[in-house]
């Protein structure tokens, strides 16, 4: 071999190309942390103890929370869950272990529908199907429109972590006497659990940011909303509120809101990331 | 029902089986009674006339070249084709005197067990693993359990290596340690019929000789039929060998029979390596 091998044009093409894609990779890191950087650059002065633990202030006086919204969300996330994740998780099974052929290709097929509907279309959609017979704004409004946009992701991305169980599993079930349920439940799932788990958990960060179909459903509130029936606040609407008010405090808070909302959705991605890892782990050894 | 005439083996492809046929006392009671089977994948035929009998706590292989027919035989004793769609069976096997198709799939295949080509342990420790086909039946007492799940993993020569970690993934364990341990699993129900689905291609020599023992300790209580491509193994383990070409059994006999003094032309091309 000539000690010109590899020519030099390719070499060229090599560091070229390395350079290109380094260079991407770290424009979108760069991205994420700047915008981390700025919320908390914009919005530290306002993060402290009675950020996390106060209602909001009147306007004109200093200091208050966002402890309402907090609140809020979590208790709009844990209804959405509670009606988007068991919809989604059987869903997913049916579609993955027992639709055949056209039934398969029909849920298929409108669930991505169903994920392409537009948020605020989702927001009017349960305004007239929650809020007008109620007569009011509710956390149960909200919770049902951040739960209807769940199920699709829930529900393919069940689907794609059972399907991805090999076939040898199943086989190996089946071949001991189990029927197709029992090797279902038994065998399949618990294989493909720390990725169904993973999938919901990045599924309940996606809608934690939507901002839209709260606008309609869960309104908004300055207090802490009592029981499940009164409008609540959240933290992506009052981002939405603080940041088109005029007040310099509240743009201040709207930045620290962005901020712990941001910060909530990246540990709770970083959580799910670490069960897959650990789920790998198990099953290979 | 009789003793069949292991006459009939050797000119299997030709057989008609009919009541009164066979005498000779001594041999084996048919495990398996197949007659005229065809089998087909939509409107492929992968399986055309097969007459054949596995005789009774004898090893028995499935040979030829691979789209031959062998392992879809085989996955049809345990009606594992079933679970394919777009599948027909059409023809006759029997278990013992019972109509195979007569049974509920799922009690038949306690009856009749199955290792497939890749080790595949459920991603449980190795004791769920032999424990599974066990919890399946309410009928075995909890306490009973420990001790068929130690009985079978010494019957598959694995229990030595894996006292001390029964309840450890069994992903943890060697490629030749897993496929032990599904046969561990599938002894564990005590099935009258094993059927290995080219058990050893994914392992190494010493692996593969530590099966083909075993395979000698359990023919005594349990019939084997074996699907495998290499001929040597068939020679080792087999008291008697099925030769398959396009899905037609083309012979069926003694395994020192088959590998010295085929009776088909197709055989002998076939095993001194001129096609396949």
């Amino acid at each position: 071999m000539s000690a010109s091998y590899p020519p030099l044009s390719r070499k060229i093409t090599n560091v070229v190309m390395l350079a290109l894609t380094g260079f991407c990779t770290l424009l979108v890191l760069s991205v994420l942390l700047t915008i981390l950087g700025y919320l908390l650059w914009k919005g530290a002065s306002s993060l402290n103890i009675a950020f996390f633990t106060k209602i909001p202030a009147p306007v004109g006086q200093s200091g208050g929370g966002v402890e309402n919204a907090i609140v809020g969300t979590l208790k709009l996330l844990a209804l959405a869950s509670a009606i988007g994740v068991p919809i989604g998780l059987l869903g997913g099974i049916y579609l993955s272990e027992f639709a055949g052929g056209w039934s398969a290709f029909t849920i298929r097929y409108t669930t991505d529908l169903l994920n392409g509907v537009p948020s605020v279309v989702m927001g009017i959609f349960v305004y007239t199907l929650v809020v007008l017979p109620m007569h009011h704004f509710s956390t149960l409004a909200g919770g049902v429109a951040l739960g209807i946009m769940m199920i699709p992701i829930a529900l393919r991305s069940t689907e794609d972590f059972l399907r991805a169980v090999p076939r040898s599993l199943r086989e190996g079930g089946l071949a001991l006497g189990a029927s197709k349920s029992e090797t279902i439940f038994t065998i399949v799932i618990p294989a493909a659990i720390y990725g169904i788990i993973t999938g919901i958990m990045l599924d309940i960060a996606r809608v934690a940011g939507e901002t839209a179909p709260l606008l309609f459903t869960a309104f908004g509130n300055l207090y802490n909303s009592p029981g499940w029936l009164q409008p609540t606040s959240s933290l992506p609407v009052v981002i939405y509120n603080y940041a088109i008010s005029p007040y310099d405090v509240w743009h201040k808070q709207a930045w620290a809101a962005g901020f712990v909302l941001l910060s909530g959705l990246l540990v709770i991605s970083i959580i799910s990331r670490l069960i897959l890892a650990r789920g790998k782990k198990l099953s290979h050894g | 029902m009789k003793p069949f005439d292991l006459s009939q083996l050797s000119r299997a492809h030709e057989v008609r089986f009919a009541a009164d046929e066979s005498t000779d006392e001594k041999l084996p009671w048919p495990q398996f009674t197949v007659a005229a089977l065809n089998f087909f994948y939509g409107t492929h035929q992968a399986l055309k006339g097969i007459n054949l009998i596995v005789p009774n706590k004898r090893v028995m292989a499935f040979i030829g070249p691979s789209g031959c027919g062998k392992t879809t035989l085989l996955r049809t004793f345990n009606r594992m084709n079933e679970t394919i769609p777009g599948t027909r069976v059409e023809g006759s096997i029997r278990l013992g005197d019972k109509d195979l198709f007569s049974f509920p799939a799922t009690r038949l295949r306690r009856v009749v067990g199955m290792v497939f080509q890749k080790p595949s342990p459920f991603p449980k420790s190795i004791f769920d693993n032999v424990a599974y086909g066990l919890r399946l039946d309410p009928s075995i007492r909890r306490r009973e359990i420990a001790d068929k799940v130690e009985q079978s993993l010494r019957r598959a020569a694995l229990w030595d290596e894996v006292k001390d970690k029964l309840h450890q993934s069994a992903n943890g364990i060697s490629g030749g340690q897993q496929q032990r341990l599904c046969i561990a699993r599938a002894l564990a129900v005590e099935p009258e019929v094993l059927l290995l689905d080219e058990p050893c291609s994914a392992l190494d020599p010493i692996s593969t000789a530590k099966i083909e023992d075993l395979l000698f300790e359990i023919k005594n209580s349990c019939t084997i039929v074996i699907v495998t491509h290499n001929m040597l193994q068939a020679a080792r383990v087999a008291d008697y060998v099925g030769f398959f070409l396009n899905g037609e059994l083309i012979e069926l006999n003694r395994a020192k029979q088959i590998f010295q003094n085929p009776e088909m032309q197709q055989t002998q091309d076939y095993i001194t390596g001129r096609f396949g």
